[in-house]
């Protein structure tokens, strides 16, 4: 009986703290929100994060694409093999890089680089005391270092993956005609023809939502990392497994409200 | 003038702070002793609302610290963090004059400039440091950057955080006299925590002993000697043998 009581306590422990640091969370997202509407809004701060999240990144989110569009031009071509319909790989690469991959992939591997490296630096910066000297120097750190980089992320990966998804198009496109025998012309025909702006919108749309994320989850394991370099170790690694995992939860949320609208 | 009535701090079953009442008389410099984990620190940053006190009232002038416009109270303070807390991705200049390119105390980058080009003056550094950044600095250099940070805005009040901590004695020297020549030259309110008794003697006007939560004796530098407290004779003479436990 004892036994039993004890792993019920155990489990209700665990539910209330998670339940905890959701609440926590959630409170730390809706004040970095109301902060859009307040001065004073830190300006260099905002492009400096526009430069390390958006330039920064397209790179490696180029490549991804890149190698992403070619792999998936080669397994659509295996595939439609089986019932005679090889054609339909320009317009599959074109919808499956716009609608999923692009985001997804552009999202996790910007949380790769991004949020670890935020939850780092502020990490760094709350074990040295750096936040407080923020605070006594009259400057608030949800001002100064968190609301730059959300806005910069939420506005920069977008664009990575508007950029991603042209890149990943020509890995296919390359693949599809240096491989897989296509004509140049009659492929980029096949994947503009059945391509419509909503497969691209919702990409972008989704592009912001991750890089929110990102940027959020960077930002409040940094504020909240523990003391030395443990703490901050512990803090990055939380920040890009909670920033991925929310990512792919996140996917799952708005293509189901994409379908269902 | 700084009070503290009756000021309770806890974390979880940890309490720190259990009831600490202390006056910082203006224009005067109190430092504060006191064994590591006593919490010093916690009552300076109660102080400063970096930490929410549990119970009690702290006051500024007779107001409450918790009231009133935040920017307002907050540009009366400079502060000297342990280790100097400088912001690594901003040059030395841009450290110093951080309050002066910002908020309500801003101005032109050029005069921010000269101020915190004066400034570094002002503790010892040549102008060639100004574009340097603080990882390029000895710790001694930090500990003077962090200074001259603090005093850039000329606040009434400044505090010390451990301001000789990890410095060799001769530099460790060189700070005190800086803190004492500053605080005077400015005619500023200073509270400054350290262990250090060299520091005491040099920086004090008044010294606070805390001690398991409570101020165990406070009063003039002067009287300390001759204070017949045994927890403060037993701090001041480094003795192991007292009524302050020790680890061995």
């Amino acid at each position: 009986m004892t036994l039993v009581l004890g792993f019920l306590a155990a489990i209700g422990r665990s539910t209330l703290a998670g339940l905890a640091g959701v609440g926590r969370f959630a409170l730390y997202a809706a004040e970095t929100i109301s902060h859009l509407a307040r001065p004073p809004f830190y300006t260099r701060e905002f492009l400096q994060a526009l430069v390390q999240i958006g330039w920064l990144s397209l790179p490696v989110v180029g490549l991804t694409a890149l190698f992403t569009g070619g792999a998936l031009a080669l397994q659509i071509y295996a595939g439609g093999a089986r019932f005679n319909a090889e054609t339909v790989v320009p317009s599959i690469v074109a919808i499956g890089l716009t609608r999923e991959l692009g985001p997804v992939l552009g999202g996790l591997m910007v949380a790769a680089r991004v949020a670890s490296s935020i939850a780092a630096e502020i990490g760094t910066m709350k074990v040295t005391e750096q936040i407080d000297a923020l605070t006594t120097l009259s400057t608030n750190p949800m001002k100064y270092l968190t609301l730059p980089r959300v806005l910069a992320a939420t506005l920069a990966v977008p664009v990575l993956v508007g950029v991603g998804d042209v890149i990943g198009i020509m890995g296919g496109f390359l693949v599809g005609v240096g491989r897989l025998d296509f004509g140049a012309g009659a492929y980029l025909k096949t994947t503009f023809d059945f391509l419509e702006s909503w497969d691209v919108i919702s990409g972008l749309i989704k592009g912001a939502v991750f890089g929110f994320i990102v940027a959020l989850m960077g930002c409040y394991h940094g504020m909240n990392s523990g003391r030395g370099a443990q703490g901050v170790g512990r803090a990055t690694k939380t920040a890009v497994v909670a920033a991925s995992v929310l990512i792919l939860a996140a996917n799952y949320v708005l293509t189901e409200v994409f379908f269902s609208a | 003038m700084i009070e503290l009535h009756d000021v309770h701090k806890s974390f979880g079953a940890l309490k720190v702070l259990r009831g600490i009442n202390l006056t910082i008389e203006s224009g005067k410099s109190m430092v504060i002793i006191g064994g590591s984990g006593t919490g010093k620190s916690v009552a300076l940053k109660c102080i400063l609302g970096l930490v929410a006190p549990d119970s009690g009232t702290i006051t500024l002038d007779g107001q409450d610290v918790t009231r009133g416009d935040r920017d307002a109270f907050l540009a009366r303070f400079g502060m000297l963090f342990q280790g100097g807390a400088l912001f690594d991705s901003l040059p030395v200049w841009q450290n110093v004059a951080f309050r002066l390119l910002r908020g309500s105390l801003k101005r032109p980058v050029t005069e921010a400039r000269e101020i915190a080009i004066e400034k570094l003056r002002r503790v010892g550094l040549k102008p060639d440091v100004a574009d340097k950044f603080p990882a390029e600095l000895s710790g001694g250099m930090q500990k003077r950057v962090g200074l001259a940070r603090a005093i850039a805005a000329e606040p009434e009040i400044i505090f010390f955080d451990e301001p000789t901590t990890g410095l060799d004695p001769i530099m460790a020297g060189v700070i005190n006299e800086l803190i004492r020549e500053i605080v005077v030259e400015m005619g500023a309110t200073a509270m400054t925590i350290t262990h250090d008794m060299t520091s005491v003697r040099a920086i004090a006007d008044n010294v606070a002993m805390l001690h398991d939560g409570v101020i165990q004796w406070t009063g003039p530098v002067g009287d300390m000697d001759q204070s017949g407290d045994p927890y403060l004779d037993q701090f001041i003479h480094g003795r192991a043998e007292g009524p302050i436990e020790s680890v061995r």
